[in-house]
């Protein structure tokens, strides 16, 4: 893994601060009714990313996961003003305006969606693994989900799988503590989803997912394993959401005391205060970062404004690999 | 020609495709070791090893996501179910997955991939193997369906179902695996989408796929007795439909019959009867008869399957029919 050095925070913090006002911008227009469908923001989870992408080789990792899905393409180099317009619903979004919020890809930067059917996307994330070893490639493939997506079937048979063919996976729960409205306690006899790696003789630990620091170091000795032909590991990532599960969610089944709690672990104040702590920058460098993000957001949001909205037979162009797809007719 | 069993024409379709292309694997329960539940992957171990013929545990939801996970980078997998009943509990991974990966991603990931297996009842085997779930699959846009019915069809449809760089639905039939049939020498294809004209007649047309097509041919032979010419289509793939051969049939005829094994509710005869009237309206001078299977889950009783099954005495009431007779 790269050093974590001065630069790792000073960079770590603009782009922590970036996704968390991108996913703030988000929230803004959606309740202006810019961007529809359902909505799921990742304020809270910053420092699973930041961490991860750290201890990726990203000429040739790979990244798959659920809905909660609009930074980890951006953190892989996709462009921010293209997943905006992608929930604006324009032609010019990363899925010219086909999938909407919850789905995102970008091939280029080999971030294989956006996937909304709870742990429909945990045996894709071992599928693209299992082509890696099939074709003798040296990328790692880093699968995550959420804890919800940890009591489906679909986790089980790709772990049994996974292990029995010692694929190049690393699969990884973001554990926010809660399934929509459903707390981890209330969905299993116990609670350290990181144990359901024993069963299948997987290694498997719990790590602290508010510092990034901690996430690259366990996700670094998961990479390095699955690289150097040792299998699949299984982290269960523990960090919270600060929002509702999507824009709808009104919150009943957790106390506000209990967000303003999580709040103080807050990892991009954590981030900052290392920083400050160590003396690597000044309140006037940190203004100089959060002016910087504000007008990238900014310039993203004007980009998905003034794109044009698809064309209308994109719908179809898009279904299948075949040119000349004879499609039923649906209206007069 | 050489004369094969269709489970032949199947494993040489896959055998051939696999020569030409590496990227190419069968996965599937039994497919290796076994050399296929119904020996349909006979001596493809021996011959392309463990990293391309791959035995799984009893996961097809697991192992029909790993295929459209790798069908995303860079692998073009066959799975195979040992029926298509099982594939029911993977079915989230083919029409969440495969079939709208290609969409949603704005056409970024194409899933170049063929799900297989035999498909409708094989004997006695009750309500949970006895299923018929091509329309389905065919109501699914991104996937395609594929049905042959003779050996001849099944390697040329196979191996262009392989080659094709969208996800394809290709169903056999366990009750088909042992039929002979005459097969081309050397490489074919058989383009999909294309329906074939099996019998030629004048006065009534029967549009059938999969393997109950062969109680149309047994109706039709009995019916040319009384002087009764019977067309009979066999549609190969059911999505996309090749509308045109049929109602260019109709056109000829003025009468249609279609024999599907399949719940008689919205199925793929319903789909032909609404295209036939919309196009063909004029032309028609009977009402559509679809023959299907009961309105029920299948029954074990012989006398009950028979009473349960279409059949060519059903063909031939329904020919009398349409015909006034």
């Amino acid at each position: 893994m790269k050093r974590i050095t001065k630069q790792t925070y000073l960079q770590w913090y603009e782009d922590m601060l970036f996704w968390r006002k991108f996913e703030d911008k988000l929230a803004q227009v959606y309740i202006n009714q810019k961007v529809r469908g359902f909505l799921h923001l990742y304020n809270g989870q910053e420092a699973v990313l930041a961490g991860a992408l750290h201890a990726m080789d990203l000429t040739k990792d790979r990244m798959i996961t659920a809905y909660r899905n609009h930074v980890q393409p951006i953190g892989m180099g996709e462009d921010p003003k293209r997943v905006m317009a992608e929930l604006y619903g324009k032609g010019t979004g990363t899925s010219q305006g086909l999938g909407g919020s919850m789905h995102i890809f970008s091939k280029e930067h080999r971030f294989y969606g956006g996937h909304g059917i709870v742990g429909g996307q945990i045996p894709l994330g071992a599928g693209l693994a299992f082509a890696d070893k099939y074709h003798e490639r040296d990328s790692v493939t880093l699968t995550y989900m959420g804890d919800g997506a940890t009591r489906q079937g679909s986790l089980h048979e790709t772990f049994n799988l996974a292990t029995l063919w010692n694929l190049p996976v690393v699969f990884c729960v973001e554990n926010n503590g809660y399934a929509m409205g459903t707390s981890v306690e209330r969905t299993a006899s116990h609670s350290e989803i990181w144990k359901l790696g024993l069963g299948y003789e997987m290694p498997c630990k719990p790590v602290d997912g508010m510092k990034p620091e901690v996430v690259a170091k366990e996700m670094d000795e998961a990479i390095q394993r699955a690289r150097s032909g040792g299998g699949p590991s299984f982290l269960e990532i523990r960090t919270y959401r600060y929002r509702g599960h999507s824009m709808s969610d009104a919150q009943h089944y957790r106390s506000k005391e209990e967000v303003a709690r999580k709040q103080e672990e807050d990892p991009i104040d954590y981030v900052l205060n290392h920083i400050y702590e160590k003396k690597w920058a000044t309140t006037d460098e940190i203004g100089a970062i959060e002016k910087k993000v504000k007008e990238r957001v900014k310039e993203c949001e004007k980009f998905a404004e003034d794109s044009p909205y698809p064309e209308k037979n994109v719908m179809y162009d898009t279904v299948y690999e075949q040119e000349d797809y004879p499609f039923l007719p649906h209206k007069l | 020609m050489k004369t094969i069993q269709f489970r032949e024409a199947i494993c040489e379709a896959m055998t051939e495709e696999m020569r030409r292309d590496e990227s190419i694997y069968l996965m599937g329960e039994e497919v290796a070791e076994y050399n296929g539940a119904y020996k349909a992957s006979k001596g493809m171990l021996d011959e392309f090893g463990p990293k391309r013929v791959i035995d799984t545990p009893i996961s097809e939801l697991g192992f029909a996501g790993i295929g459209v996970g790798s069908a995303m980078n860079g692998n073009r997998p066959i799975i195979e179910f040992m029926t298509f009943n099982f594939s029911l509990v993977g079915i989230d991974q083919i029409i969440n997955n495969a079939a709208k990966m290609r969409q949603m991603s704005g056409g970024q990931f194409n899933i170049p991939m063929v799900f297989r297996g035999p498909t409708a009842s094989a004997g006695q085997l009750a309500a949970t193997h006895s299923q018929a779930f091509e329309s389905w699959y065919a109501n699914c846009p991104g996937l395609k369906v594929v049905v042959p019915s003779n050996p001849a069809d099944a390697k040329g449809l196979l191996k262009s179902s392989i080659r094709d760089d969208d996800p394809v639905i290709f169903m056999e039939s366990e009750q088909m695996y042992g039929d002979k049939g005459e097969v081309p020498e050397g490489e074919y294809l058989i383009p999909l989408g294309v329906a074939e004209i099996k019998r030629e007649g004048t006065d009534v047309t029967i549009v059938s796929f999969g393997k109950i097509i062969k109680e149309a041919y047994k109706a039709a032979d009995e019916l040319t007795k009384e002087g009764i010419e019977c067309e009979i289509i066999d549609l190969r793939t059911v999505r996309p439909m090749d509308h045109k051969t049929i109602i260019d049939s109709v056109k000829k005829t003025n009468r249609l019959v279609v024999l599907e094994e399949a719940w008689p509710f919205g199925n793929v005869a319903t789909e032909i009867a609404y295209q036939v009237q919309t196009q063909a309206f004029d032309y028609l001078d009977a009402p559509v008869v679809k023959l299907n299977t009961g309105d029920t889950p299948a029954p074990y009783s012989p006398v009950l399957l028979a009473e349960w099954l279409p059949n060519s005495n059903d063909v031939i009431k329904a020919v009398k029919k349409v015909m006034y007779k």
